[in-house]
């Protein structure tokens, strides 16, 4: 890409004494020229990107170390209170502790069974499009969406799910309402409503393997479950990582569907990071606490985030 | 064997064809019969998978053309009462679903062709043109791919307490156009595009402007469509922004409306079905209609997205 505009550069230049220009005035001409068109091809993004990206995240960082509140009163500096007092929060504790927890359980069937329609999809079975718009369709759904149907299927009295556990003779479970069940309740939501991003891209990947890996296999005589072992799943090394990585990033941001499931109600067991996040400016109108506990949130993303970085890409050298 | 006779007539096939079968949820693979125990297995199998993954859908609709009495009593899928529209009437006559449609509409297509104007503009100045500071600055855009939205939600909202922006369109917009993985989707793209037609015009005296209005933009297009399907799929469905920045009801979203409801009308799980089969239309008809742009839409957009 470089080589390109270098080259580019050139040639322009070449034309430019061409044309009798006296070459070094007209090199710096040019550049000064070049810089604002570069700019100002950028200007309308950066615009943007400024006021709504850059300035949030260091206003923020200022806003975590002043007791702001939302209802405009406070705004002095305190130092780093809000960090100390987050850190020996328990409530804060407890909502990473249930964050990560739903991230571990979720993860696990997200990627699983993702691996496995994928490979059966990928067989060419017949009603291709069918499989397809099951799998996917969930995924774009508003989450709002997928919240309200799931709340009318774990309704302890009318709903479906009660009525299929009953078919099996077990008792009645108050899915969302009883703290023990609630999570997990959101989690066979949370796994129904975003697997088609992990199915189409374990597709992708399926579809992406040389046919020539296979044929040569089968000349050795290897069977179907030696090539599933020994080709399909080592060349899908690469976007597995991908994938769970991918997972775990979004499913540490759990918030709408804790949010609406439980109608706005958080309890002890369900509460997510975000959601006290949330709490804490939105109605315990704490800015400066709750700007603190996001940048505790986004040091653990930036860390996953970077810690990620040397796994990919030994995965991608080998 | 007889799976080694298939393999080679297989293997064959492809010699002679090799465009004829495209991998599209790949043909029989060799060393595999047509129709041997396996794949009816595996047939069951995704039958299974795929009748529990439509099964929530397929009870939302039913619920949907109950009548409430009917919702509202014990789970059946066949109604005593009949089949009814009810509920989509009631909600479209006198609810707000229609205005939260329109907003959604609305900010959705202009986050949309914001969000495509200002970075395809960008992306081209990363990867054609040459101007100062141009390396950190795009090191800074892609390093802010990381930065989750939520961690914004504080600062964010207070900034739009200092514009005055809270519970209007622009509030709700403009925040939403900020996407630095379209940046780097798009120069990426742009780095693929030869460089020789832009020389060609750029020698007939087009500056930069047009070069890449007339030249780099049309040979783009399936990028950019890509772009587009999933910034509005993104934007029609996002809940957390849009919910903290709007209160008033006539300003909502879909996704924040619908919200709203859950507990406004409590117990009329007809009309509740209804809204939610109604949201999720517009979604469902685009995947109908391009399912493959979609689909490629979003394995090409949706990493930096989520």
């Amino acid at each position: 890409m470089t080589a390109t505009t270098a080259a580019q550069g050139d040639r322009s230049v070449a034309l430019a004494g061409v044309a009798g220009h006296d070459a070094a005035a007209s090199r710096s001409g040019r550049r000064r020229r070049d810089n604002l068109v570069g700019w100002g091809f950028v200007a309308p993004f950066l615009v943007f990107f400024v006021l709504f990206l850059i300035w949030p995240i260091l206003f923020g960082i200022y806003l975590s170390f002043t007791d702001q509140s939302l209802a405009g009163t406070g705004g002095n500096l305190v130092g780093f209170a809000n960090y100390a007092e987050a850190l020996s929060d328990p409530i804060m504790w407890r909502s990473f502790g249930n964050t990560v927890w739903f991230t571990v359980v979720s993860t696990v069937p997200l990627v699983l069974i993702a691996l496995i329609m994928a490979l059966l999809v990928d067989q060419g079975l017949p009603g291709q499009w069918l499989w397809r718009l099951s799998f996917f369709m969930p995924f774009l759904l508003a989450s709002t969406v997928a919240s309200q149907i799931w709340v009318w299927i774990y309704n302890p009295q009318l709903g479906i799910a009660n009525a299929v556990i009953g078919a099996l003779g077990m008792e009645p479970v108050a899915w969302l309402q009883d703290a023990d069940t609630a999570l997990y309740a959101i989690i066979v939501q949370t796994v129904w409503w975003t697997i088609g991003f992990n199915f189409l891209l374990y597709l992708a990947a399926l579809q992406n393997i040389p046919p020539q890996h296979y044929e040569a296999a089968s000349i050795d005589g290897a069977g179907k479950w030696r090539q599933l072992w020994s080709i399909t799943l080592p060349q899908l090394g690469p976007t597995t990582v991908l994938i769970v990585i991918l997972q775990i990033l979004a499913s540490l941001k759990l918030f709408d569907q804790v949010y609406q499931m439980l109608g706005g109600v958080s309890s002890p067991t369900t509460r997510s990071v975000v959601l006290y996040i949330f709490e804490s400016g939105f109605t315990g109108y704490r800015f400066g606490y709750s700007a603190a506990i996001s940048y505790v949130f986004f040091a653990i993303i930036i860390i996953i985030s970077v810690a990620q970085y040397p796994i990919t890409r030994r995965r991608r050298a080998s | 064997m007889t799976t080694l006779v298939g393999s080679d007539l297989d293997a064959a096939e492809r010699d002679v064809e090799p465009t004829k079968a495209p991998r599209r949820g790949s043909s029989h693979r060799p060393g595999e019969k047509p129709f041997g125990v396996g794949r009816i297995i595996a047939f069951a199998v995704l039958a299974l998978l795929a009748l529990g993954w439509l099964l929530p859908f397929l009870w939302a609709v039913d619920t949907a053309f109950k009548t409430e009495t009917d919702a509202a009593s014990a789970p059946s899928w066949i109604p005593s009462e009949g089949f009814t529209t009810q509920a989509f009437e009631a909600i479209l006559s006198q609810g707000n679903v229609p205005t939260w449609a329109f907003n959604s509409l609305i900010t959705s297509v202009a986050i949309t062709l914001i969000t495509l104007v200002i970075s395809s503009l960008a992306a081209y100045a990363f990867s054609r043109l040459e101007f100062a500071g141009r390396r950190w600055l795009f090191v800074l855009i892609i390093a802010s791919i990381i930065v989750p939205p939520q961690v914004l939600m504080i600062p964010l909202y207070y900034e739009m307490l200092t514009f005055r922006m809270v519970d209007t369109y622009w509030g709700l917009i403009l925040p939403q156009v900020v996407i630095p993985a379209m940046v780097f989707i798009l120069k990426k793209f742009f780095d693929n595009v030869p460089i020789e037609l832009e020389e060609a015009a750029r020698m007939d005296g087009a500056n930069r402007l047009r070069v890449f209005w007339s030249v780099v933009l049309p040979l783009s297009r399936p990028i950019l469509a890509s772009v587009a399907i999933f910034v509005f799929i993104t934007a029609w469905n996002n809940f957390l922004w849009p919910f903290l920045v709007i209160n008033d009801t006539s300003l909502m979203t879909l996704p924040i409306g619908l919200q709203t409801v859950i507990s406004a009308y409590g117990v009329q799980y007809a009309q509740l079905m209804a809204q939610a089969v109604l949201a999720a239309l517009p979604l469902v008809v685009v995947f109908l209609i391009f399912q493959r742009q979609v689909i490629k839409g979003v394995a090409t957009s949706g990493f930096g997205g989520q």
